[in-house]
């Protein structure tokens, strides 16, 4: 009886088996058609949403192709890029030369997007654009200009209320692309700031606290009254905090949106290898604080499949994905960058 | 059945069992040796990769009081002293109320059936992720602990423990949300031990004329002192090593203050914020400052051993 019991209990195992390989072999009979394709990036959180929406707007339209990007920072992108974990990085600073030199399959690099850091305030009855000259600026992050109605601040917003109140910065606590865009900022325009603290993703903030993460800052800002911080305007953006307009190099005090974006954007040339900082631009109407933010791909991928992926999400990212950058609150490429990109992107061997 | 039979059933075991039984034996053997091989290839890993910056900055790491990645020159001091103060605000509030818990729990103050309960959600505390901690910590207890904040500066504000104005994140902050989380273990842990003590103990000190106030305090806490010691010092090791609700409350400042309203950092919330983006001494001085971590948890495991054999002595 058991006998009996286990040798129909093996039947239908072996029953089973076969099933299982029948149903897979089908399955990969149909797949042929259109292989599916996963490509992994990681890098930078600053373009993050930009780049989850492109690539998820891509899947819906081809979903044999997926891309997964992870968000784990400018630094850990460039290492794992260097170390071939993924398929492509991403990062806010351009890999430097001697970085490049690391990486046995060559680099492209892509400036997929630009964006526009914007200092957020949270001073109460102050909804609009409040001015902050360039001397205030580096002052408040130096941690010497300390109240909201302080003459440096009071005498360029003559109509605005300031109140007596604490100025509270707000950091990164994390090293970060856009704090490194803000302290060479900074360092330009304070001398001060240049000898004491210096520039780089994570500095030794003279005061303040330290939020983690663009949403950080900004989930700090609104809630402590007084805060002022530097957000990328994407994460900004949403949560309606408002934003200063920051004297530029040439006197004017303007508004960051994606015009002015723009034409700080059009100060600076990109050279061949499109690896170029806007530091402290110059110029009628000019956003001082804005930057590119680039794509690391190899020349050479052993996966053929992978490398022609590559090119045709990047491809598209570059023109229909552009077209979702405002709404993002990114700075869509002007189409004369956008040639220079696609040349780039050619370079990929597939 | 005589007793001759059941001799008869113990049968001589086979060559296969005693074999089974050794290699069960040295499995065992090998699983507790691997579980402290893991710890000393942590230690030589971390210490590997911190050596350039031991190298460069020596014993001064410990006293050096600027973090500073665009001068390279790293210390860890602040983050030393936020570790040791926001772990040592959490052990003053939570050892109080969970002891007291613990005692509540393990005598007969409440019907069984609500002390159950009671148990059950102290022990679901400890299911709740740091993350949520943090996110409450940022929305409930920074707000609460404002208004507290402000009168301890106003009138208390010549001690240096209070000589800033509060801003919302800062030691305290990170100190309170750190006490509820290490709360369930302390707790737990003491009741068990409370409840684990023999009856006769308890009966003993009732039949010399014992009140029930002398039996708990005089009796029973001492008796069961080296487990709640070691609840306290598990607990003491969360509050050191806890990362994310404590980056999130803390404020991520490096720079040195005394003020427990002040924002403040610690050694793991320091590595969790800037490991990803560190390269070359940076990391390494990263690793350095978890190896000062690794230290102190040490240390505070060795001196929780020593008062442990002297009260039993």
């Amino acid at each position: 009886m058991i006998n009996q019991l286990l040798a129909s209990r093996r039947s239908l195992f072996l029953g089973l088996v076969l099933l299982t390989f029948t149903v897979t072999s089908c399955l990969g009979l149909a797949k042929g058609s259109e292989p599916n394709v996963t490509l992994i990036g990681s890098g930078a959180t600053f373009p993050a949403p930009l780049y989850q929406r492109w690539f998820s707007e891509y899947n819906k339209q081809k979903p044999a192709i997926q891309v997964a990007y992870q968000a784990v920072g400018s630094g850990a992108g460039i290492e794992q890029f260097t170390q071939g974990t993924v398929d492509f990085g991403a990062s806010d600073v351009a890999m430097k030369d001697d970085e490049i030199k690391k990486v046995k399959q060559g680099v492209v690099l892509l400036p997929m997007t630009a964006g526009t850091i914007v200092i957020g305030y949270n001073v109460p009855d102050q909804k609009t654009g409040l001015k902050l000259s360039r001397k205030a600026l580096g002052d408040i992050f130096l941690g010497k200009l300390q109240k909201w109605n302080d003459p440096a601040i009071a005498k360029v917003n003559p109509d605005a209320k300031l109140p007596d109140l604490p100025i509270i910065v707000v950091h990164r606590s994390e090293g970060s692309g856009t704090t490194a865009v803000f302290t060479k900022l900074l360092s330009k325009i304070s001398p001060e700031w240049k000898e004491k603290v210096g520039d780089g993703k994570a500095v030794d903030w003279p005061t303040g606290v330290g939020g983690r993460g663009n949403e950080g800052v900004a989930a700090l800002v609104q809630q402590i009254a007084g805060a002022i911080g530097y957000i990328e305007y994407g994460y900004a953006k949403p949560t309606k905090i408002p934003v200063a307009n920051l004297e530029n190099k040439s006197g004017q005090y303007v508004e960051p949106n994606t015009e002015s974006a723009l034409k700080a954007l059009a100060t600076a040339k990109l050279p061949d290898n499109l690896r170029v900082f806007i530091t402290d631009p110059e110029g009628e109407g000019v956003y001082p604080l804005v930057t590119y933010t680039w794509i690391m791909a190899q020349k050479q991928y052993e996966d053929k499949v992978k490398a022609k992926t590559l090119k045709e999400v990047m491809t598209w990212s570059l023109t229909e994905g552009q077209k979702l950058s405002e709404e993002m609150g990114y700075v869509p490429l002007p189409q004369q960058t956008v040639e220079k990109v696609k040349a780039a992107l050619a370079k990929i061997q597939a | 059945m005589t007793a001759a039979t059941s001799n008869a059933d113990i049968q001589p075991r086979s060559s296969t069992d005693k074999l089974l039984d050794q290699s069960f034996s040295r499995l065992t053997l090998v699983c507790a040796f691997s579980v402290a091989a893991v710890l000393v290839w942590i230690a030589i890993v971390v210490g590997i990769q911190a050596l350039p910056a031991m190298q460069k900055f020596g014993l001064g790491f410990l006293t050096g009081t600027k973090w500073n990645s665009a001068k390279e020159t790293f210390g860890a001091l602040p983050m030393i002293y936020g570790t040791l103060v926001s772990s040592l605000i959490a052990l003053l509030l939570a050892v109080p109320t969970g002891l007291a818990s613990a005692i509540v729990l393990s005598e007969n103050f409440l019907p069984r059936s609500i002390r159950t309960t009671l148990v059950f959600l102290i022990e679901l505390l400890a299911a709740i992720p740091s993350i949520i901690y943090g996110f409450w910590g940022i929305f409930v207890v920074i707000p609460f602990l404002k208004g507290i904040g402000t009168w301890l500066h106003q009138y208390l504000g010549w001690l240096p423990l209070f000589s800033t104005p509060p801003i919302g994140p800062g030691m305290l902050p990170a100190g309170v949300v750190l006490s509820i989380m290490i709360l369930p273990i302390l707790t737990v842990l003491s009741r068990d031990a409370l409840a684990s003590l023999p009856s006769d103990l308890r009966s003993g000190a009732y039949s010399v004329g014992s009140t029930r106030w002398q039996t708990i305090f005089k009796i029973l806490i001492p008796a069961a002192f080296s487990g709640i010691v070691s609840g306290i010092m598990l607990s003491l090791g969360r509050a050191l090593g806890e990362t994310m609700a404590v980056t999130l409350v803390i404020g991520n400042s490096n720079d040195l203050n005394f003020s427990l309203l002040a924002p403040a950092n610690t050694i793991s919330s320091l590595v969790v914020s800037q490991f990803s983006e560190a390269t070359g001494l940076q990391k390494s001085s990263l690793m350095y400052a978890a190896l000062v971590l690794f230290a102190i948890t040490l240390i505070v495991n060795i001196w929780a051993l020593i008062i442990v054999r002297k009260v039993k002595q």
